[in-house]
């Protein structure tokens, strides 16, 4: 398949399975509800390392938050659901709760209720106050800028995490300018994130390693500079590959964000530099969930 | 199926205990069965088809027409269903509620919403004191819901309330929200005095300054956040409190009652 010059590869992204849940953060203006869910979604690439994968996943309006304020809705991916919990109660603590006239709100209704203010609420040392509103039980803490309105959980649900494709061109410019059109289309899709630096990640890794410590080492058969001194994957005038890693709700969700990545990439065409489009596929070991590239674009 | 409607023949000396006419104890018989059941009138019985002319046959839609302020204990402990009153009632209106709602288009005597745990109910006149109030002797009164007085309350409103949301369209007695452990009072109205006596949690939301006791300290002017949620809660509603100009976040606080543990609040509109 060859879409405006440029060649998608037979081949498949592998995703796993993830627990996930959103959470809605609502603040005085935009400014501020933007500057908390940053930091909240701060250091949230990988799980390998940050014990989440964490990312914003769009801009609302005072109509669609529950206070009627500017907010901001973040995505919290993790491999389990202990873990999700404790990375949500941490983030929200320490950067939701510390963050000028923030409020925080459950994003997901359904699935299994995990703790978003039931326990930060005793940060009011005994002043807190609980309402329970239309079913839905808030948080009131006092803090020094006035009172910190939480809901008390929101819901946990399955997700897909590690979608991903990869974008080969002739230089590294092309390849970031391509990376970036498909971030900002991406990031119209409601349920995904993109989790890593601005979306897009250099250094895409494969399972194992020569070193038994590490689970994941760089994916030297994409890595341009080895293409004389390891089994290459990639054409000899590419210069530059980079992966953009797609978390979702569900299959569907990272299907289409693929797909408007994918096409965005596409648009920019061979006469861009770019020349292939792969996928991080580790022949079947990472995970149940296969995103096939020719089957998503046609 | 249209509403099992229960027509007043004629007004008794005696109270009635109305109680056995709720939908979930009604549910599954026929009217001739209903007709049959025998209802507490002072010291004796008497029979519903006596009281009452019946029609209809859609338990979970009772209507009671004539009603007056001797009939007691309607909808005690209804669980799903709906029941609308079409007149007064008398005492213990929707007492020990689960679930469903209760809508009354009269007056309703003492101790309405009465320990209530869920629901909806709804007075569109006055309803007397002790709305939403513990049974003397318990401690704990309205535990979950929704009360919506149309008209004024009587004394101690709220008295021991645990949760739930008590909204007053027009004026409450002396003593309201005494002894208070959670929930929320909303009086569109004036409040008499002892407001808050005793409380410890909980808030009161009103529209007018009260009369406050020494005991409630001033915790100066704020906007609160939850404002807006709570109601936003209301929209649905057929009352004052759904309309977009009763809305406002900006409130002089007070909390009190420092002679008890002191968490609770009230909330005055400026």
């Amino acid at each position: 398949m060859i879409i405006n010059g440029v060649t998608i590869d037979e081949t498949f992204a592998e995703a796993f399975g993830m627990k996930a849940t959103r959470a809605i953060i609502t603040a005085q203006n935009e400014k501020w509800a933007m500057i908390s869910a940053q930091a909240m979604t701060g250091f949230a690439t990988s799980v390998i390392a940050c014990g989440c994968e964490a990312g914003i996943e769009k801009v609302l309006d005072p109509s669609e938050t529950p206070d009627g304020r500017p907010g901001v809705s973040v995505l919290i991916f993790a491999m389990g659901g202990k873990g999700l919990a404790k990375q949500l109660e941490t983030r929200a603590g320490q950067c939701v709760l510390t963050s000028p006239t923030s409020a925080l709100f459950a994003g997901i209704d359904e699935g299994v209720q995990i703790p978003l203010g039931k326990n930060l609420r005793y940060f009011g040392d005994g002043f807190q106050i609980s309402k329970k509103i239309a079913g839905k039980r808030y948080w009131r803490v006092p803090v020094m800028d006035g009172e910190f309105l939480t809901e008390e959980t929101t819901g946990r649900v399955e997700a897909v995490g590690g979608g991903n494709f990869l974008v080969l061109a002739k230089s590294q410019p092309q390849a970031l300018t391509a990376c970036e059109a498909a971030i900002e289309e991406m990031r119209k899709i409601p349920n995904v994130i993109m989790p890593f630096p601005g979306g897009v990640v250099r250094s895409g890794s494969k399972v194992g390693s020569k070193y038994p410590a590490l689970g994941a080492s760089s994916n030297d058969a994409f890595c341009p500079t080895l293409k004389g001194m390891t089994k290459t994957e990639l054409p000899a005038d590419c210069e530059s590959v980079m992966e953009i890693v797609i978390d979702g709700l569900t299959k569907e969700d990272i299907d289409k964000a693929m797909r408007v990545g994918i096409q965005a990439v596409c648009d920019l065409g061979a006469e861009n530099g770019i020349q292939r489009i792969s996928a991080g596929n580790y022949g079947g070991k990472l995970g149940p969930f296969h995103f096939h590239l020719r089957e998503i674009m046609a | 199926m249209s509403a099992l409607t229960f027509v007043m023949k004629h007004r008794l000396d005696q109270r009635v205990d109305m109680s056995p006419l709720v939908c979930n104890k009604l549910d599954g018989m026929i009217p001739s069965e209903i007709a049959a059941i025998e209802l507490q009138n002072g010291k004796s019985k008497i029979r519903v088809d006596e009281l009452f002319r019946i029609k209809g046959d859609d338990t979970q839609n009772i209507v009671i027409e004539g009603s007056f302020a001797k009939l007691d204990f309607i909808g005690k402990q209804l669980e799903g269903g709906s029941i609308t009153v079409m007149g007064d009632v008398g005492a213990y209106l929707g007492l020990e509620m689960k679930s469903g709602s209760i809508k009354v288009d009269g007056n309703a005597g003492i101790y309405a919403a009465c320990e209530m745990k869920n629901g909806y109910l709804e007075i569109k006149g006055n309803a007397g004191d002790l709305l939403a109030a513990a049974l003397p002797g318990n401690k704990q009164g309205m535990r979950g819901g929704t009360v919506l007085i149309k008209g004024n309350v009587g004394e101690r409103a709220g008295d021991h309330m645990r949760r739930g949301t008590l909204l007053i369209e027009g004026n409450a007695g002396d003593y309201c929200g005494s002894r208070m452990v959670a929930g929320t009072i909303a009086v569109m109205g004036t409040t008499g005095r002892y407001l808050g006596y005793a409380m410890r949690r909980g808030t009161l939301l009103l529209w007018n300054q009260p009369q406050l006791s020494a005991t409630f300290n001033d915790c100066g002017s704020h906007t609160l956040a939850f404002l807006p949620i709570l109601f936003a809660s209301f929209k649905n509603l057929n009352s004052k409190f759904a309309k977009e100009s009763a809305r406002f976040n900006r409130v002089q606080r007070y909390g009190g009652d420092m002679a008890e543990t002191g968490r609770g609040e009230v909330l005055v509109r400026i």
